[in-house]
């Protein structure tokens, strides 16, 4: 391998993405277009996933800086990046059947989200003002166009340019955060802007606290916390259904990464300035995810309102500002992308005959009709809702436990009740498919599920209901490995 | 002096979920084997649970059978049992079969689902029970809340979704509460393990804090006044075979919780506390006795006769003496005992009928004298009648009420009275009188499989009422310590300032 590989080391999850999306890019060009070469292609970006995933997971730790210090790859970065590529991956093997059966399946599809991921990638990884900007772009722009993936489609459209519009007005705002940040620190590397936030009278600077509030408010717009959610409804409700599972997940998780890098790596020093804020777009999402859920009755609406809710728990964790707070973060990130993908499988499979449905009352007698997918519904309604011993309740348990710790008393119990308001809208999905009687006649009937749908439901059954409980793999369980991988991956991020 | 070393709390409590699997895999018309699966189970776990028993060493008032093992970081696979929680166990083991028989006819659709979920209701109850870990114990806690709510949803009457749904959000609500006052417990004790936390020292501010987070779920739970309202609703919405577990063992991890973690780890809070606790007590006792009386459906009488009933338990757990406290506990067991009963009594002639108005029967000593009987037998049982558990259990109470307090016991024991009231007034309005009713002309009495039900209820009832001492002497150990450890928390506390 040359030398500018080796000492490319880091960054080679990234290349690989990028290479990967190029050439089946040329693949795709030069090809007749048919939906089985968009098939092929689809694959072959899982592929490139998984071998991303696998350079990534093999690539040693320690201190590995890039680019002058604009990139930097730790046990953080490789836990999220992992996260990234699964649940990018998963939404891409969701897709083609989607696609197929609504006419839109194009190899595009897997290009932009495999330059979507490579943005994600960079955006974990960023440690500058400069790397943040240029790598959020990178996703965005790709994931715009995703959104409105269904060209002929009003809805996707109208969801591709509401995302838009509304994610160049985040985009601003976080520009104009920076260039204050950078006004009055006179750095864009974060350690630089650490030094100058760890110095003595930074809470009092009220130009470095503004440009603090702008970036704020800029990654808040992407990990949609209230009350800069108003587009998630929307984008996730108009978006093609794999869109929607891949916008729930990887870019949250991405974002969140983000987020977390910024306010301990950069300005750690100012904590209880931003811990405030942090604390009050926490309780804020929670409240608002649990509240305004309860009135939907579109399933991908709900799951919207659902995912703001799950990012106001996740904000719990960063809000403690912790080792412990962060470790909580991500087991819940991990968690929430296999109920993510459950979910969104399930949803995936409600199309009849006569296309596919959405609301909520079409899932009526699912236990009857269709058992395996009434009972992934209800296991991934029941984990969203934190329920123990399902996955969800330990992403809770842990993102609460630091809160407690730092004493955090109001945002815990806000917190809690929230949850409990939330379990209401879970478990009312669980009795409309287990109570209430289906419609009869064989064109109510969903039809039959996919095979990729239904591993990806296997799946995360398998690992939301036994993920956590004793059942030894190797040594320990798996929810032992997160947490173990977890709490290291944290404590990388406070060296 | 354990028996041997196998893992017999673990053995039992997930043989049900074994049966749960075997269950899954069958044929979904194949309701009679689900059944005979389930029964088979049912009886073989309560015949593993009877070594747990005879095992026991009754002078030791620590935790038996213990059983350790890793888990996720600091939480631990901890079981165990002792004098206080062991007989929880024997009567979910108990109580199983039975409720399983009790669906035998009367549940006809998804039989597969229901015995499932039954099923893995025994495992989480169990492990309720056994959980020497603050998050194990949660863990089986919280999960109760599943099955039972699709139980009660599926399977229930009319208003199940509207019971359902109460019942799962009250007992969360409470629960998540107790959650975070486990974290704080984890973090000032370091260690989720719940025998060392009971000899660690709280402050006395914060065990304030922390006893009301988890009074928030165990009152829930029990219930106690003014947090009942759910179960009235659960319980009459609910089948048979639900009301029964619900009666019989669900609301008995609310005591059992105080007598876990309230008592050893919060003891001066406990002090504190107590006036409140005898305060609604006695509210619990007398008011809910009084809408008892105003009832219109068998069920909801029943229920509120356990929130009464719950009352005493409640009552003698915070008198902090050993009298109060054993007779807490063996109210509980008879009250598992009784209202299981009871409601299997309900169930019986609702089956027939299909409705739970009282004013719908009457007469029936006429054509159902085993039935009469029976039913007799239990709601003398109910009213306290000594000779029958029920007596052993309101007599402890209360004569650990009035050492403790001699108003809460006067009080108290107007709930006497008033159960009489309302279970003799049911009684005659049920049974006695002329059969007039049509409807009621061509009801049969009960059955080879009905009889073979209450046939154990019946003797336990008769056994522990004339002879209690099989309970009392496994308790006696372990609760003579809970209350000497607690009064020495109370001087050590009185002492420093």
């Amino acid at each position: 391998m040359p030398r500018y590989l080796v000492e490319l080391a880091p960054l080679h999850s990234e290349l690989i993405l990028i290479i990967g999306a190029m050439v089946l890019l040329l693949w795709g060009a030069f090809r007749p277009e048919t939906e089985r070469q968009a098939d092929i292609i689809s694959w072959a970006a899982i592929g490139v996933l998984a071998l991303a995933g696998i350079v990534l997971a093999r690539q040693p730790l320690g201190n590995n800086t890039l680019f002058d210090g604009s990139f930097r790859f730790d046990a953080f970065a490789r836990y999220v990046k992992m996260i990234v590529i699964i649940s990018s991956a998963g939404a891409l093997l969701l897709a083609p059947n989607d696609a197929r059966r609504g006419k839109y399946l194009k190899f595009e599809y897997a290009v932009l989200l495999l330059l979507a991921t490579a943005g994600m990638l960079m955006m974990i990884s960023a440690n500058d003002l400069i790397s943040l900007y240029l790598s959020l772009e990178l996703q965005s722009l790709a994931l715009y166009v995703l959104a409105a993936f269904k060209r002929d489609d009003v809805r996707s459209s109208e969801a591709g340019l509401k995302y838009f519009v509304l994610g160049a007005l985040s985009s601003g705002m976080l520009l104009y955060g920076a260039s204050l940040v950078y006004g009055f620190t006179g750095a864009t590397n974060f350690n630089d802007i650490a030094a100058v936030a760890l110095t003595k009278g930074a809470g009092q600077n009220i130009g470095l606290i503004f440009g603090l509030v702008f970036l704020m408010v800029g990654l808040a717009f992407k990990i949609s916390a209230v009350p800069f959610h108003m587009w998630t409804p929307d984008v996730y409700e108009g978006a093609p259904t794999p869109v929607t599972a891949l916008f729930a997940a990887a870019p949250k998780a991405a974002a969140f990464a983000l987020l977390t890098r910024v306010m301990i790596t950069a300005f750690g020093g100012i904590k209880p300035q931003w811990q405030q804020i942090i604390i009050f777009l926490s309780i804020a999402s929670m409240v608002l995810g649990a509240v305004a859920a309860i009135g939907q009755t579109n399933v991908k609406r709900l799951l919207a309102y659902s995912s703001i809710g799950n990012m106001g728990f996740v904000l719990v964790g960063l809000a403690a500002a912790s080792p412990e707070g962060i470790e909580g973060v991500l087991i819940y990130l991990a968690t929430y992308l296999v109920m993510t993908l459950g979910a969104f499988a399930v949803v995936l499979c409600m199309r009849r005959r006569s296309g596919p449905v959405e609301e909520i009352a079409d899932l009526a007698g699912l236990a009857t009709t269709n058992p395996g997918m009434a009972a992934t519904m209800a296991i991934m309604m029941f984990s969203l809702a934190g329920i123990p011993p399902l996955a969800g309740f330990w992403g809770k348990y842990y993102v609460f436990l630091a809160a407690v710790k730092a004493d955090l008393w109001p945002l815990a119990i806000i917190g809690v009740v929230a949850s409990v308001v939330g379990a209401f809208y879970y478990i009312r999905i669980v009795i409309v498919m287990y109570v209430n009687d289906a419609k009869s006649g064989a064109e109510n009937r969903f039809m039959r599920v996919p095979l990729r749908e239904s591993t990806v439901m296997a799946l995360a059954c398998l690992i939301t209901l036994l993920g956590f409980l004793p059942f030894p793999l190797r040594n320990g369980s798996l929810g032992d490995w997160i947490i173990a991988t977890a709490s290291a991956a944290a404590r990388s991020l406070f060296g | 002096m354990n028996v041997s070393n196998t893992p017999i709390l673990s053995f039992v409590t997930f043989l049900p979920l074994l049966g749960a699997a075997f269950i899954a895999m069958l044929h979904n018309d194949a309701k009679g084997n689900a059944r005979w699966i389930a029964l088979w189970t049912t009886l073989l776990t309560f015949l593993i649970s009877i070594p747990i028993w005879t095992g026991f060493d009754k002078s030791n008032a620590g935790f038996q059978f213990v059983e350790n093992a890793a888990w996720l970081g600091t939480i631990k696979y901890k079981m165990g049992v002792d004098g206080i929680s062991m007989l929880f166990v024997i009567l979910t083991t108990f109580l199983m079969p039975l409720c399983i028989l009790a669906s035998w006819e009367s549940v006809q659709e998804r039989v597969k689902e229901y015995m499932i979920a039954f099923l893995v209701l025994e495992t989480l109850m169990l492990g309720v029970f056994c959980a020497l870990d603050l998050i194990l114990f949660y863990l089986f806690f919280e999960a109760v809340l599943i099955p039972m709510f699709l139980i009660i949803g599926i399977w229930g009457g009319k208003r199940r979704i509207y019971a359902s749904f109460k019942f799962f959000l009250y007992t969360l609500l409470g629960s998540v509460l107790m959650l975070l006052a486990m974290m704080a417990m984890y973090w000032q004790g370091g260690t989720t393990d719940i025998p060392t936390l009971m000899s660690t020292k709280f402050p006395v501010q914060m065990q304030s804090w922390l006893w009301l987070a988890f009074f928030a779920s165990f009152a829930v739970k029990m219930p106690m006044w003014p947090v009942h309202t759910w179960l009235p609703d659960a319980h009459v919405e609910a089948p048979t075979a639900g009301s029964v577990v619900l009666a019989a063992i669900l609301l008995k991890m609310g005591g059992y919780g105080f007598l876990r973690f309230s008592l050893p780890m919060l003891p001066v809070a406990s002090h504190d506390f107590a006036p409140l606790i005898f305060a609604l007590s006695t509210v619990a006792i007398i008011y809910t006795s009084l809408v008892a009386l105003a009832q219109e459906d068998v069920k909801k009488l029943i229920a509120y006769s356990s929130v009464a009933h719950m009352g005493y338990v409640t009552m003698g757990i915070f008198t902090f003496t050993v009298q109060g406290i054993d007779g807490a506990i063996f109210q509980m067991l008879s009250h598992g005992i009784v209202s299981a009963a009871l409601f299997l009594c309900v169930g019986v002639v609702y089956d027939r009928m299909h409705t739970r108005e009282i004013s719908a029967y009457g007469g029936l000593v006429n054509r159902m004298p085993i039935y009469a009987f029976t039913l007799m037998i239990f709601t003398m049982a109910n009213v306290g009648l000594p000779g029958t558990s029920g007596f052993v259990g309101e007599f402890l109470t209360l004569l650990g009420a009035f050492q403790a307090n001699t108003w809460v016991a006067f009080l108290a024991t107007f709930g006497v009275i008033l159960s009489a009231a309302y279970a003799l007034y049911l009684y005659r309005r049920m049974i006695f009188g002329e059969l007039v009713k049509p409807s009621l002309q061509a009801i049969t009495d009960m059955g080879p499989r009905e009889i073979g039900i209450m046939a154990p209820l019946v003797a336990l009832t008769i056994l522990f009422g004339i002879y209690p001492a099989p309970i009392l002497d496994v308790t006696r150990a372990s609760v003579k310590n809970l209350v000497a450890t607690y009064q020495s928390a109370i001087k050590t506390a009185e002492a420093k300032p």
